[in-house]
């Protein structure tokens, strides 16, 4: 099959890449880059694992072929954490308050919450389970993760972090 | 005791938060392919030709496997559930001239990567000569239904019978016998990650090792040594990060075979991702019972006989577990309640569906639905307030330990509680009286509101054994070496923190390996609530050996008697001296073969234990869930849940009631939402999640878990009961109770889909 050449920048970096046209983008993303953080679940663009950040929105890396994403920067959970040793603080905030359990689900609800947070800095319960429920997690019943993603929010309006640069805490 | 019932952060979390947990999926080898499997589409059917011609043309395809590939293949062998009979209708790993339900391992493709795999799996032929199919459990225990297994005449590879006192004379003394049957709805542990497995052969060193089953890793390395031939030592199991398990993960399943014998056929490594559609149909089902229960009790309310008969539809095959659901069912469906005549008779019955095994409470979910219902029911013909009722009848503290009557398959005497004080505990925290008052005035209304109790026993702990070693290492830090495996439920940390208060050392010095078979020689997993329980006090055992090695070491050192020492912050001073000490670090010098050999001690602090018991620890609790049904379309809203269990003990009261939360969602899941539907040829009509619904962030309410620690258990040293399922256990019965209360019903099937409730109401404005 045909290949094509495309160009992405994933968490500040730009990468090139030989892809056949029928690659996901999560699998490009996964098995071309190596940043094995962005998970499958589904494969059919319901469970939200895979969701990273086109632009700045969160889609399902799934639904997407490689192609489609020529030129466009994306963001990945490898990328959420400001350096190796710091964490952000919605990740911060999903360990205090347990909101995760396997982990499996845990990268794309991350990144939708960085995407609402960024639209809406002061979101309350109710809005944070519309943000979310296009992510599926099987362990916690999602309380915790609404309680994380509320607290992270008043840390981050805390810090000033959430009205600063679009794409970068 | 720093941090046992503390709820520390857990050692899990940051690799995972961080995007580089390595799940399987995750792992790459040098030359790695990727091997897709070829499924049965037809229920039932003889396989008549596999073609792979098309298929091997294809540039990528390294190659296919067939049953004919594989001569002397074996079935794969219950691990535990064995109930005579059972065995008759074990599954081969792929299908050798019949398949019994879509979705059977038929043909094994490898090829250079996943994308080529299935397209080759398009090109491959089959021809099958298709046979009747029978979905029902009921329609295939008749006479007429055609027959699944040729060993197993009737479709029914076991049943037995357990009674307690005298059923038959007792429902004839009752002043009213309630007859009514149930049914719950097929449907699964659908962890998030789907299956997966890497299987790499070094054939200079004659090694295979497998990445991947994680639930017991140990027992599917025997299964695979027996099944293979390759000895146990030739075979090394590494369990990665996975996605969840809730009882469906890491049982031997068929592929479990066939990647590692793919890797070993074609000498390169070989990786499978289940896709989703593959794992909705392969992958254990569970919760598919029919009852036919009769109640019999006094006018006063006091239950005097129960007796039930069960169908247990097992789909095609006995799979790894064999008959655990139902004998969890025959021997919990008495619950929390005393009964002095039982009678539970079980039948097993085979269908053309995918085979069963355990899911999270398995056969408890289903049998606290049917007695929390049965209860209501009888409350409503006696007039009595559900409440009362359950009180009149629940067995209480002073009755502890409490015999539930003899089960040949199941150990059956509650350890300690008080079940009726947890009963009036949660009614009083959800402010019960006033509750039913205001959903009567709402539904006076015209709102149908409701509030529904479940009361539940769960089981948790099972034996026979667990393993742990614990060793000091060079730098003073403690590892300890445990039989379990974690599916993401915390354990390791659990685990570091009975260590860490056994040891007196911060907890950031404990390490916890599991899952790998070259470093834990022996382990039972984790399943059945039992890590905690089990790994924990194992745990505990060693620490007390390595403690005492310890001692002696540090005696011998500074030349004064064991007895003048104490442990703790991490060192071992003299009573009284505390400038006269030794750390780990020195002590692990002290113990290196030179020293250690020199003045008579065994080299290393190294101390393994086994924690041995065939009891069971028994935690309990209350589910209250209030509920408001939309008349018109039958929804149903969620208004407020409490969950209550009392554990015994927690170790991490944050872990605790995080299980406590997530086995409510998917207990709420399986009530409202979740159900393998097949059509009447056995094709399956649930293979995407479009089709089968999982509860997401607006489905499931906040809710209220308060975990107690009032009545730890006698069984093992830390007093810990297992706390995994309690917040499943009980959903289906509460939220049926709520929605009978709210429509003024009496529901005797789940899931509570809104067409069912339409008919309902239907049924009952028709009188």
């Amino acid at each position: 099959m045909s290949r094509r050449t495309i160009r992405v920048r994933v968490n500040d970096v730009e990468h090139t890449g030989e892809v056949e046209p029928r690659k996901l983008l999560s699998d490009f993303i996964r098995d071309d880059l190596g940043l094995t953080g962005t998970h499958v679940g589904c494969e059919h663009g319901v469970c939200g694992a895979c969701t990273v950040l086109l632009n700045g929105d969160p889609v399902r890396s799934c639904l997407m072929f490689a192609v489609q994403a020529d030129g466009a920067e994306i963001d990945t959970v490898e990328g959420l954490a400001p350096d190796a040793n710091t964490l952000h603080p919605l990740q911060e905030k999903f360990q205090e308050r347990h909101g995760l359990q396997c982990g499996f689900c845990t990268p794309g609800i991350l990144l939708t919450a960085r995407a609402l947070l960024r639209e809406v800095p002061d979101p309350g319960e109710t809005e944070i389970r519309e943000w979310i429920s296009g992510n599926l997690c099987r362990c916690t019943g999602y309380r915790n993760i609404v309680t994380a993603i509320r607290e992270a929010a008043e840390l981050m309006s805390e810090c000033g972090a959430a009205t600063s640069a679009p794409r970068k805490d | 005791m720093a941090y046992i019932g503390s709820s520390v952060r857990r050692k899990e979390d940051v690799p995972l938060l961080r995007g580089i947990g390595r799940y399987v999926g995750d792992i790459r080898r040098p030359g790695m392919v990727h091997a897709a499997i070829l499924r049965s589409t037809r229920a039932h059917a003889r396989l008549a030709a596999i073609d792979a011609s098309a298929a091997l043309t294809l540039p990528g395809v390294i190659g296919v496997l067939t049953a004919a590939d594989m001569p002397g293949l074996k079935t794969i062998p219950m691990r535990t559930g064995q109930l005579p009979g059972l065995e008759r209708s074990q599954q081969t790993p792929i299908a050798t001239d019949r398949v019994r339900y879509v979705g059977e391992p038929v043909a094994v493709v490898v090829a250079r990567d996943r994308y080529v795999a299935e397209d080759a799996l398009e090109l491959m032929e089959v021809v099958y000569e298709e046979l009747p199919a029978v979905v029902d459990a009921r329609m295939a225990m008749g006479a007429e239904a055609p027959r699944l297994h040729d060993a197993v005449p009737g479709n029914e590879p076991a049943g037995f019978e357990v009674e307690t006192g005298d059923v038959q004379r007792a429902l004839g003394e009752c002043d009213l016998v309630i007859e009514q049957t149930f049914e719950t709805n097929r449907h699964a542990a659908v962890p998030l990650e789907t299956r997966g497995l890497v299987a790499e052969y070094d054939e200079p060193r004659g090694m295979l090792t497998v990445w991947g089953p994680t639930k017991m890793t140990h027992t599917n390395w025997r299964i695979l040594s027996e099944l293979s031939g390759l000895p146990q030592s030739a075979i090394h199991f590494i369990e990665p990060a996975v996605g969840g398990g809730f009882g469906a993960r890491g049982e031997f399943y068929p592929e479990d075979f066939l990647i590692p014998f793919a890797a070993m056929h074609f000498r390169v490594p070989v990786c499978w991702i289940e896709d989703r559609s593959e794992h909705l149909k392969s992958t254990n089902h569970s919760r598919q019972q029919s009852y036919r229960v009769r109640l019999g009790l006094r006018n006063d309310g006091t239950i005097v006989a129960m007796d039930a008969e069960i169908l247990f539809d097992m789909g095609g095959y006995t799979r790894t577990h064999g008959g655990v659901p139902i004998v969890s069912s025959s021997a919990m469906l008495q619950g929390p309640l005393r009964i002095p005549n039982y009678r539970c008779r079980i039948h097993c019955v085979l269908t053309n569906k995918t085979p069963v095994g355990t899911y999270r409470s398995p056969g408890r979910y289903e049998a606290n639905f049917v007695r929390e219902r049965l209860v209501d029911i009888a409350a409503h013909r006696l007039g009595l307030d559900p409440a009362e009722l359950r009180r009149r009848n629940m067995i209480r503290p002073e009755e502890m330990p409490y015999d539930l009557g003899r089960n040949p398959y199941h150990y059956n005497v509650y350890d300690s509680g008080d079940l009726p004080g947890q009963l009036d505990a949660a009614l009083s925290h959800m402010g019960y009286e006033e509750l039913r008052r205001r959903c009567e005035e709402a539904r006076a209304e015209g709102r149908a509101m409701g509030v529904g109790i479940g009361c539940f026993v769960e089981t948790s702990g099972i034996g026979p054994w667990e393993y742990a070693r614990v060793e000091v290492g060079n730098n003073g830090g403690v590892v300890l070496y445990s039989g379990i495996n974690s599916v993401g439920q915390g354990i390791a940390t659990a685990l570091s923190q009975i260590v860490a208060d056994e040891m007196c050392v911060p907890i950031e010095d404990v390490r916890v390996v599991h899952g790998d078979t070259a470093k834990v020689p022996y382990g039972n997993g984790s399943n059945a609530s039992r890590s905690t329980v089990m790994a924990g006090s194992a745990a505990v055992g060693a620490c007390g050996k390595v403690k005492e090695k310890l001692l002696r070491l540090a005696a011998a050192e500074l030349e004064i008697d064991a007895g003048d020492l104490v442990l703790a912050d991490g060192r071992i001073s003299v009573r009284g001296a505390p400038e006269r000490s030794l750390d780990f670090a020195a002590l692990a010098r002290l113990a290196l073969p030179g020293p250690a050999l020199a003045r008579g001690f065994s080299p290393g602090i190294s101390e393994e234990d086994f924690f041995a018991t065939d009891k069971r620890p028994f935690p309990y609790g209350v589910h209250v869930a209030v509920v408001e049904v939309d008349r018109e379309t039958g929804m149903i809203e969620i208004l407020d849940y409490l969950v209550m269990e009392d554990v015994g003990r927690k170790v991490n009261p944050m872990i605790v009631e995080g299980q406590m939360a997530g086995g409510l969602a998917q207990g709420i899941g399986g009530a409202l939402l979740e159900e393998f539907v097949f059509d009447g040829d056995g094709q399956p009509q649930a293979t995407s999640f479009m089709d089968y619904l999982m509860p997401t962030a607006m489905d499931v309410p906040r809710g209220q878990f308060i975990s107690t620690e009032e009545y730890p258990s006698p069984h093992n040293p830390l007093g810990v009961k297992g706390a995994g399922e309690g917040g499943i256990t009980a959903a289906g019965a509460a939220l049926a109770n709520a929605v009978s209360n709210a429509l003024g019903v009496e529901v005797t099937r789940l899931p509570l889909k809104p067409g069912y409730l339409l008919e309902l109401m239907d049924a009952t404005e028709k009188g």
